[in-house]
This record gives structure tokens, sequence and C-alpha cells, in this order.
């Protein structure tokens, strides 16, 4: 039995959330989140997202003649290397530690781009406070929540996070964000967040 | 003044009044960029005049020591006369697209891309 009122839905999307086509280009890479601790775990973040980077650059080739592909390759090896690290250190640290769900990034090539898709468990009680914020991030002008959330961690001492990662991707790297929420278990509850970035190459 | 680890090194040159940052920075969040934080206070607290950031070597750097560089931005800001400049590299595409955020924090920032 939940201790809250609310209904929810067996699943709930948020803005740019789409089921992906079938891929034929794809990496998935899953973490057991009580398997060792976090502090331990953390390097793997890095070590995954600048995996995924490089391993990807194989087919954004760059050619040494021509330093616009070289720069473009660059560019794109740059921003997955970030967007994947930012997206597996939120996964890592709003992981339900109640739950042994694990953690999983995806990363699937497009004609057109690339999509990343992270999911993983997420305490109940802190679900209406995620969404909530994810209708803020929605609605906003991302230049002025971003440069608001600075100022706001600059004058909150005790500010346990910074809330920027999922600014900078939609400020500066223009990526489109979305958000799926299902409920994957009843008793005890588990609900599992898929936080999917589209970003264009 | 350094911080050295595997990862990534910051040194102040005093005689510059320069911190400089190398590698990548991947700290998980305010509580364990909190030794950077305090060098860059007493650095700000030491300078009177003009302090540079050099960013050229540092390859990585996520969201939360963005937000720990712009605090840091925005407590300088404070101080009358203390005049901030940062240099990064073009080449390294975060700088490109992130830097450019922190002179929006402070508008008489001098940011120089190489």
């Amino acid at each position: 039995m939940t201790t809250d009122n609310r209904l929810i839905k067996m699943i709930q999307t948020f803005g740019n959330f789409i089921e992906p086509t079938p891929s034929q280009e794809y990496l998935i890479i899953g973490f057991s989140p009580s398997s060792i601790p976090l502090k331990q775990r953390w390097r793997n973040n890095g070590l995954s997202a600048d995996f995924l980077a490089d391993y990807l650059t194989t087919f954004y080739p760059g050619n040494q003649d021509d330093s616009s592909a070289l720069t473009r390759q660059a560019e794109i090896k740059s921003a997955v290397s970030y967007i994947a690290n930012e997206l597996l250190e939120n996964a890592m640290k709003f992981n339900d530690e109640n739950s042994h769900y694990p953690i999983d990034i995806k990363l699937q090539l497009e004609k057109d781009g690339l999509i990343f898709s992270v999911a993983n468990s997420i305490s109940p009680p802190s679900v209406d406070k995620f969404q909530t914020y994810i209708q803020k991030l929605l609605a906003c002008d991302p230049s002025e929540m971003y440069i608001d959330q600075l100022e706001k961690n600059a004058a909150d001492d005790n500010c346990s996070g910074s809330g920027l990662g999922l600014l900078t991707m939609l400020n500066d790297y223009s990526a489109k964000m979305g958000w799926k929420f299902e409920i994957v278990q009843k008793d005890p509850e588990v609900i599992a967040v898929t936080t999917m970035v589209q970003l264009t190459v | 003044m350094e911080i050295k680890t595997e990862q990534y090194r910051i040194c102040y040159d005093r005689e510059t009044a320069t911190v400089s940052f190398s590698g990548s920075l991947r700290l998980s969040g305010p509580e364990e960029y909190q030794p950077i934080a305090q060098l860059l206070a007493d650095v700000a607290d030491g300078e009177t005049r003009k302090i540079t950031l050099n960013l050229q070597q540092l390859e990585f750097l996520n969201s939360s020591g963005i937000s720990m560089l712009s605090k840091f931005i925005i407590e300088v800001r404070k101080k009358v006369g203390v005049q901030i400049s940062v240099q990064g590299s073009q080449s390294i595409a975060w700088q490109a697209k992130s830097l450019k955020n922190l002179q929006r924090l402070m508008p008489a920032l001098i940011l120089e891309l190489v």
C-alpha cells in the first residue's frame, strides 16, 4: 500500500519522449546500483561516457585533410561525453536506494542524430517534486532559467546539488528532452524514470 | 597553492595572479568541490586587482564544476575593482559552448578563447 494518495497512472510521459524505432546501431550499458558503494562506482560514469563518445567517433569520421570534419567529430565526441556523463551522474545520485532496479544507459544512432536514454528507479515520494521540476523546465526559457539557477546556487550556502545538469543540456547543447515514469512493481512500489535526450548532429 | 590528483591539477601562480586548471573534473557535488572552491576563495581574498583563470588544459568539466566556477565568479563580482579574466581553448568543445555563460553572470569578465 502506498503512503500517499496521488493517483499514478502506470505510465506518464513529459516533453519529447518518443518510443524510438528499432535501431541496428546502439549500445546499452547496465549498472547494478547496490553492488558497490556510489563513491567507488563514481569513476565509471566518466569511463562509460568517454567510451560511448570515443565509440561514436567511428560513425563520424574525421578526415585529416578536412579540418571542418575533424572539428565536427571533436564536437560530437565532446557533446556525447558531457551528456552521457551528466545523465549517469543524475541516475546514480537520484536512484532509489531501496530498490535493486538496475540503471542503464542506451545510446542509439539515428539518421540525423543520437538518442540517449537513461533509466533508473526513483523513490516514490520524490516523484511529485521531480515532475514539478520537469514541467518548469519544459515551460521555461532555458537561457533565463540557467542563469537564475546559477545565481540561486551562489546565494545558497547549503545547496546540495547544482540542479544544472539538465539545464546545461538544454541551454548549451540544444538538446530535446523527454521523460517517462512507469510503475514497474507494485508491492513494494518501484517507480522507474527514463530520461531521454535527443541530439541533432 | 596547489591541488593535484591523478585526474586533475589546480595551481595558483601568485606572480601572474593566475589559477590554472588541467585534466578532467567530474566531482560529485559541492561537497567534493569544496577544496577547490576554497582555493579560489583564498586567491580572491588575497588579490585586489586582477585574477586570471586559465582553463586551456581543462579537458572536461561536469555541471557541478560549472556551478562551482559560476559561484566563484558571482562572489568576485561583489568585490569592487577586482577584474576577472578567463582563458579558454576554442578546440575544447565544452568551453566553446559553456564559458560564455560566465560572461552573462559578470559582463565585465574578459573571456579569451584561443
